[in-house]
């Protein structure tokens, strides 16, 4: 480490210095250096009740993570806060062949069981707190207005940024748990009311509602990492926070944060920030773009079809990345079982996996929609299907998904939602 | 040759062959399949990024506006640094992001023996010159030579 700017408190130094040992210095000198790429001058409390981790996967090939996990707690160096951790990467539900299950199991994800072994002495909630949507109310980790978090998953970071008016930089895994293990995070960007000024306007002028995870790549795209604020999508989306404004906050956030790098935006009249503020919240000199029906459908154009055959009969559909909420698993039963009547069908025509946190499923399961869904064909599980299609053999598999973060990282191809609804209950293709 | 002048944010020296992106880069799309499975000269697996897409990143210096995407960009560098499969150098345009500025430091704090300059703020100019396969030395103090 070159010359220390930033001011650190007595306590704060003295884990620096090592008197709480080596491990926790490394842990402290991390944050002090990560800080100092951002001019940050100080460190800052976390005031958030949890945490919330984005590394879930026991990859056999990430094993310096576990290994540095393992310092740690061979160091007796534990999370002052309890945390969430994005979505486990397996479940039996999905459909699978013998060959996946045998390179799944034997192959990729053979240090899943040893992870979760250190996640649980680390700080996990619970043995169900594994969702990218920990934020909704059935999985209990949903922080408060302003309060200071040390979150990494980017769309959960840009959720509680955006809707949620929380406070965290777009960290990244293992930055995560380190700041709440010594308690504080660097004070720099998303943390300070100048760094969530917005730089650019976005004016929507589509004809009818913007599907949210077109409109959300478009954007990310567009602006990188820089924050946006959009006008417009109010008409559409109203100026009250319900169900469905967060279920649509929820996708079109995810495909900013994968798509680009946005950490957090504004929605005029909607979300916290821009109803206080209003355009107070724009930046001098900040840049337009507009975004019309013929944008969406260019940057919908532009997605590159990975498939070895274009033309193949999508083999599984995935929705449900970022999780979907339990409202989300309603709507989609009355679709997917009117899709199905009007084309005369009684169930799927391509094997569908609707993915929602574990909590959220169980809420389902209390309701009669999960019978319904089920007599459709369509399975639900808790998995991350990006973890799933993680691997070279599904690199030749035919996939379609309403996702934009799973078509970015996966050969998954991008469907509308209208699209995929077409695709499992009438055509197959 | 020409000199550029970028801050240092994980200090070395090194002298690559550059591999450039004008794109953001996203670190999990380039990396998650050569980390996996083996690839040695760590192909870059984004298929967004036509400009890196297929190009060997290992030993290279990178070139690059910023890093974008998933929050485990930070922790899939680190791995990369880790393993030896991480590129020479990361030469960012751009002020850092969070995601790269992680991986950085967490491979500078956290990996024995492995040097992983990063300089950034090298200015627009920076990713206008720089071309595939030129030759890049980056010094101490963050002074970036290319020819």
């Amino acid at each position: 480490m070159g010359k220390q700017r930033m001011i650190l408190t007595a306590e704060q130094q003295a884990i620096l210095n090592g008197e709480k040992g080596e491990t926790l210095a490394k842990v402290m000198k991390t944050l002090v250096m990560y800080g100092e790429a951002f001019h940050a001058e100080k460190l800052v409390p976390i005031t958030s009740k949890y945490n919330h981790l984005v590394t879930s996967f026991g990859l056999k090939v990430m094993s310096p993570v576990y290994d540095l996990m393992q310092q740690l707690l061979d160091a007796g160096v534990c999370s002052e806060q309890q945390f969430s951790v994005d979505p486990r990467p397996l479940d039996k539900k999905v459909p699978a062949n013998v060959l996946q299950n045998f390179v799944f199991n034997k192959f990729m994800y053979t240090k899943q069981d040893f992870y979760e072994d250190q996640l649980t002495k680390l700080g996990l909630m619970d043995k169900d707190a594994f969702s990218c949507t920990c934020y909704m109310d059935e999985m209990g980790n949903k922080p408060q207005k302003g309060e200071v978090l040390s979150w990494a998953e980017s769309s959960a970071v840009v959720y509680a940024n955006s809707v949620l008016g929380a406070r965290c930089n777009r960290n990244s895994g293992i930055i995560d748990i380190m700041g709440s293990i010594v308690g504080y995070v660097p004070y720099f960007g998303l943390l300070t009311d100048e760094g969530r000024r917005a730089t650019w306007v976005v004016r929507v002028e589509t004809t009818k509602k913007p599907e949210a995870q077109l409109l959300g790549s478009a954007i990310g795209m567009k602006v990188m990492e820089d924050v946006p604020y959009v006008v417009g999508l109010d008409r559409w989306l109203g100026t009250e926070l319900s169900d469905t404004a967060c279920a649509y906050l929820k996708d079109f956030g995810a495909a900013t944060a994968s798509n680009g790098a946005v950490g957090l935006y504004h929605i005029e009249n909607l979300t916290p920030e821009a109803v206080e503020q209003g355009k107070a919240l724009i930046a001098e000199g900040a840049r337009e773009y507009v975004i019309d029906d013929a944008e969406l459908e260019r940057v919908q154009r532009e997605y590159p079809v990975m498939w070895k055959n274009p033309n193949a009969t999508p083999k599984l559909c995935f929705v449900g990345c970022p999780h979907l909420s339990l409202q989300q698993l309603k709507d989609w039963t009355d679709a997917v079982e009117a899709g199905l009547r009007a084309s005369g069908r009684k169930t799927v025509a391509i094997p569908t996996v609707f993915t929602a946190a574990p909590r959220v499923l169980e809420a389902f399961e209390k309701t009669p929609y999960a019978a319904r869904l089920k007599a459709t064909g369509v399975i639900t599980s808790y998995i991350c299907p990006l973890m799933y299609m993680n691997n070279p053999l599904c690199k030749t598999m035919p996939v379609i998904t309403s996702s934009n973060k799973l078509r970015t990282y996966t050969s998954a191809r991008y469907y509308t939602d209208e699209q995929i609804l077409h695709a499992i209950t009438k055509e197959g293709k | 040759m020409k000199q550029f002048q970028g801050r240092v944010i994980t200090p070395g020296e090194v002298t690559a062959p550059a591999v450039v992106t004008t794109e953001g880069f996203n670190t999990l799309a380039s990396l998650q399949m050569a980390l996996q499975f083996g690839d040695k000269e760590a192909k870059c697996g984004d298929q967004n990024n036509k400009e890196l897409h297929g190009k060997p990143l290992c030993g290279r210096a990178l070139c690059l506006p910023q890093t974008i995407g998933s929050t485990t960009g930070g922790l899939v560098l680190y791995c990369a640094c880790a393993m030896g499969r991480n590129p020479a150098c990361m030469l960012f345009a751009n002020p850092i992001d969070s995601l790269a500025a992680a991986g950085a430091v967490l491979a500078d704090v956290w990996v024995d023996g492995v040097a992983m300059p990063v300089v950034d703020s090298l200015g627009e100019e920076f990713l206008q010159y720089v071309k595939d396969g030129m030759t890049v030395t980056v010094k101490e103090n963050g002074v970036v030579e290319v020819e």
